[in-house]
């Protein structure tokens, strides 16, 4: 490594340095105009959710509580930590024939990690993602979730 | 009459002397400094870690502890609190003299370097003629603490954190040497009160040219690299080492090495504030006597304290922007970058005292 190569190295680290610490520096003045962390407890009214952000999974029901999902289990096949079971039911159709439909899907959120896995499988986009966290509960049990509301059915076309 | 710690100290001491007998006054001055030094001490952990904690969050664009007190000013006083109460724990299987003794090392040497250091003029508690190397000798010392400490815990990553510690300080002390070196040869004394008296015309950080510049950034990396901070803090590196050679430690323990580097950090940079900005002399231009008059009117322990805060400041600055060396990396820059430079520096900075170069 020759004397010049030496010098334009030590020329080129300084360099960088600086300007690190020129952000830095920026940052550090311009502090009391802008924060980009969230005052959670006391802006709980005003509070701007990120648009990705995942609280937990939940089935969207319409008005005349009806939802999308068919049944098919893509979802809890999906699941790498087994947070979804659903429990399925053969509803009988006005011309005699079987068909398969939601009893009960089951979320345990205690074990659910967000990983959007679920939700990405399936295939009539019956469950997505809430931007609720607030979930702490006395009772671990209060965790494990019905999602599908009591007396809703599939909506009509949903195949 | 213009406040100065310099005549407090005068008025103390004449009285004891003239009411007492010499070594009766002799050990109630020893006392006084003590408590005035655990005093600083305490004070200093509390501003600085307060201090780093805003300086932080302030440029990561946060808010920073808010909660306890006006904008979170005591958040400190309570966690010191809080560290006070814990229990002091000692795990069952450590060396447990050298377990417990290992803390109070490092908090001693901080304390001893503290004596050459002059807080404003003439308030000092020993003006040894061997000033400088003084400070350097003993605060080279700290690292056996640490080591004791890593050593102690009979834990690898204590261990490690230790032996790091110990190949750290033992090659930044050499670039830190030399560049104090450079300003001990442009002074000519050991002596803090003749390194301060020598820049009587203008600090050696401007009147000193291109040694006196570059030997204070040589200076600031190696003592930032010698008070184990980030980002040279491998032997803590919180996410290789789970806390380096204090991972054992808890309570009050923690907290004596925790408040050590604080104080540590405290010391170099009121060497540096001594060495390269004139201690507590006050910022004189040239002949503009109405300026320099209204400087002079600023007591020198505010001057000494704004100048050693504005290192401290830097040294926090480096911290929160760089992230953290390799140990290669780490002993590559000493070794092939600073330490070259520093020794070439020297060899600069002794042409220029010869040559009268200076102001």
């Amino acid at each position: 490594m020759g004397l010049r190569n030496y010098l334009s190295d030590v020329a080129s680290g300084v360099k960088s340095l600086l300007t690190g610490m020129k952000v830095t520096g920026r940052l550090f003045l311009r502090h009391h105009k802008e924060k980009i962390t969230q005052q959670y407890p006391d802006n709980k009214d005003t509070m701007v959710y990120p648009e990705r952000f995942r609280g937990e999974v939940v089935m969207p029901h319409d008005d005349n509580n009806e939802h999308a999902c068919t049944g098919c289990t893509a979802c809890e096949l999906a699941c790498p930590n087994g947070t979804i079971k659903i429990i399925t039911k053969f509803d009988v159709t006005p011309e005699g024939k079987r068909k398969k439909a939601i009893d009960t899907f089951i979320y345990h959120l205690q074990l659910c990690t967000m990983c959007n896995l679920c939700i990405e499988a399936c295939p009539t986009d019956a469950i997505k993602m809430a931007q609720t966290f607030e979930h702490s509960v006395f009772d671990r049990s209060q965790l494990i979730k019905k999602l599908n509301q009591e007396g809703s059915k599939i909506r009509e076309g949903v195949e | 009459m213009m406040f100065s710690l310099e005549n407090i100290t005068n008025s103390i001491h004449e009285w004891l002397y003239a009411n007492l007998n010499a070594t009766l006054a002799l050990i109630i001055e020893f006392a006084i400094i003590g408590v005035l030094v655990i005093g600083l001490f305490a004070a200093l952990g509390l501003v600085l870690i307060m201090m780093e904690r805003k300086v932080s969050s302030w440029m990561q664009l946060r808010l920073g502890p808010n909660r306890v007190g006006p904008g979170g000013m005591f958040q400190t006083v309570a966690d010191t609190i809080k560290l006070i109460v814990k229990e002091g724990m000692t795990p069952d299987r450590v060396d447990k003299l050298l377990f417990n003794l290992a803390p109070f090392i490092v908090m001693v040497i901080a304390m001893v370097v503290m004596a050459p250091i002059m807080f404003a003029k003439g308030f000092q508690i020993w003006d040894i003629n061997i000033g400088v190397l003084f400070v350097l000798a003993v605060s080279s010392i700290s690292v056996i603490g640490i080591l004791i400490a890593g050593w102690a815990s009979n834990n690898k990553y204590s261990l490690l954190g230790a032996m790091r510690s110990g190949a750290q300080i033992v090659s930044y002390e050499l670039s830190a040497g030399l560049s104090v070196l450079a300003i001990v040869v442009l002074s000519g004394g050991l002596r803090m009160s003749t390194i301060i008296d020598a820049q009587q015309t203008g600090w050696w950080l401007f009147k000193g040219h291109i040694p006196a510049i570059i030997a204070f950034v040589i200076f600031i990396i190696a003592v930032t690299a010698e008070t184990n901070r980030a980002p040279f803090d491998l032997a803590e590196a919180e996410s290789e080492l789970t806390g380096g050679f204090h991972t054992e430690y808890s309570g009050m323990k923690f907290a004596l090495f925790f408040l050590a580097e604080y104080v540590n950090i405290f010391v170099v940079c009121a060497i540096g504030a001594t060495l390269f900005l004139g201690g507590w002399m006050p910022f004189h231009i040239g002949n503009w006597q109405a300026f320099n008059h209204v400087m002079d009117y600023i007591p020198s322990s505010i001057w000494f304290f704004g100048k050693t805060f504005l290192l401290i400041f830097i040294i926090m600055w480096f911290r929160w922007t760089f992230p953290r060396l390799r140990i290669d990396q780490l002993l590559q820059l000493e070794w092939k970058y600073l330490l070259p430079i520093s020794m070439f520096n020297l060899l600069l900075a002794t042409v220029v005292a010869i040559a009268g170069w200076h102001f």
